[in-house]
């Protein structure tokens, strides 16, 4: 039924609800995820960022945040020439973070 | 004449006017302190344990008064009034007793800031907002009923801080560090709870703070979201519930806590500036006493022989109150030196 009006799903992040099961496994496989300060280097150097918005900050974030569809599709245009774990100012192998990623489903299980 | 040792009042026994006194005993001068409060030691001396070590706050307090327990300490004592003399001061003390000093050094410190006056964190309001003092009571006594095994604690950093409308313009520069230390604590109480600190930046300046930062993320596990807390509600349930914005995804983020602590800031002591009033001392802009020269002459007054220490002319962390303090008891030392 059409009223004329629609009501649109609210953006905001309820941290109560928020699936963080796909994170808390990542940061067991790489603690180094968790010194993360959201500087935004690795995103800046990023070769496929200016036409892909590929970001490990955001996709780190976005773990956190219960956003896995968002992270999901920034994965899938990283090409891994490792320019970010160069610049990391905490020394997070970035690079190696993104395959460890890759192979866990939204769940946090193993799935290659 | 009789040659008579100088006096000098030291106004305030907290870290700063203690460790002032000490020296100035030690080079040979005679302090007197005078303390509002019925007991010396001041804001430290109610902390449990201190950044970035985890010392005992009694560590510092107790040697600073057992080497004082000599020096004229006058407890539970306020300033009536006080008149500059040809050479020298004399304070009339809320005992009617009349004190003739040469110098006066200002060690007053400074409040807390009230919390409540942020209407919109709800201390006072909701049964489970506290401040970072009253955690660090809980730390001293285990006993607040506030805080009942949380699963999930919220830190509100610049309560107060960075705040023109509150009046509070400037960083009160040791919140940050204090924040991340009470999550510490708090993670090492209670393990299972989840620990989240919203912060707008984090200035972890000192030596060792980035350190226990990092441990923060990496060995405790605590969340940090950059943005403001907006407001706090109760839920039906006696929780709070708190609204920010995650800056970093720029999505609004709400989030119900057992235990909200708000990390109030560091404001002037409004005492400080009344007695600076008086005896002829500039207050700053930013309700803090105005030094000399910030840069090298932090320690003294543009009115000779009124010195400053520690926290009445801004935030200051242990380390620095306790080499202000001997730095203006150089300053006076000098001063009185000069003077013959």
């Amino acid at each position: 039924m059409d009223f004329g009006f629609k009501l649109s799903p609210s953006s905001a992040v309820n941290l109560d609800t928020v699936d963080r099961r796909r994170y808390d496994r990542l940061v067991q496989l790489e603690p180094d995820a968790l010194t993360c300060i959201g500087c935004g280097s690795c995103s800046a150097t990023c070769t496929a960022a200016p036409w892909s918005g590929m970001s490990v900050r955001k996709v780190i974030l976005g773990l956190q945040r219960g956003r896995d569809d968002e992270v999901d599709a920034m994965l899938s245009r990283c090409m891994l020439c490792g320019k970010c774990t160069m610049v990391c100012p905490r020394g997070i192998n970035t690079r190696h973070l993104i395959l460890t990623l890759c192979r866990l489903d939204k769940n946090g299980e193993a799935v290659r | 004449m009789v040659n008579r040792t100088p006096v000098i009042a030291v106004i305030g026994a907290g870290i700063a006017g203690l460790e002032a006194a000490r020296q100035l005993a030690a080079l040979g001068y005679e302090p007197v302190l005078i303390e509002k409060a019925p007991v010396a030691g001041g804001h430290v001396a109610e902390w449990n344990r201190l950044f970035p070590d985890m010392t005992p706050a009694s560590e510092v307090i107790r040697p600073l008064l057992e080497q004082t327990s000599g020096i004229r300490t006058c407890l539970d004592t306020e300033i009536a009034s006080i008149n500059r003399l040809k050479d020298g001061f004399n304070l009339v003390l809320s005992d009617g007793s009349s004190l003739i000093c040469q110098a006066v050094l200002f060690a007053t410190g400074f409040h807390l800031f009230d919390a409540s006056k942020k209407e919109e964190y709800g201390y006072g309001i909701y049964d489970r907002v506290i401040t970072n003092r009253d955690l660090e009571q809980w730390f001293n006594t285990r006993h607040d009923p506030r805080v009942d095994h949380p699963k999930a604690v919220g830190f509100v950093h610049c309560v107060g801080s960075r705040d023109i409308k509150a009046g509070n313009a400037q960083c009160s520069k040791v919140c940050c560090i204090t924040a991340i230390k009470q999550a510490i604590e708090i993670k090492e109480e209670f393990p299972d709870a989840e620990v989240y600190c919203f912060y707008m930046d984090l200035r972890l300046f000192g030596k060792k703070y980035e350190d226990f930062y990092i441990k923060a993320q990496r060995d405790y596990g605590i969340h940090f979201i950059r943005g403001r807390v907006s407001e706090v509600g109760e839920a039906i349930d006696g929780r709070v519930v708190v609204k920010a914005e995650d800056t970093l995804s720029g999505k609004p983020v709400r989030v119900t806590l057992d235990l909200l602590v708000l990390m109030a800031g560091i404001v002037c002591n409004p005492d400080a500036q009344h007695y600076a009033r008086e005896i002829g001392a500039t207050v700053d802009e930013d309700g803090f006493l105005k030094s000399r020269n910030n840069l090298a002459a932090i320690t003294e007054s543009s009115r000779p022989g009124v010195f400053f220490a520690g926290a009445c002319t801004g935030a200051k962390t242990v380390p620095e109150t306790l080499a202000e303090a001997r730095s203006a008891a150089l300053a006076i030392h000098q001063y009185l030196s000069k003077r013959g």
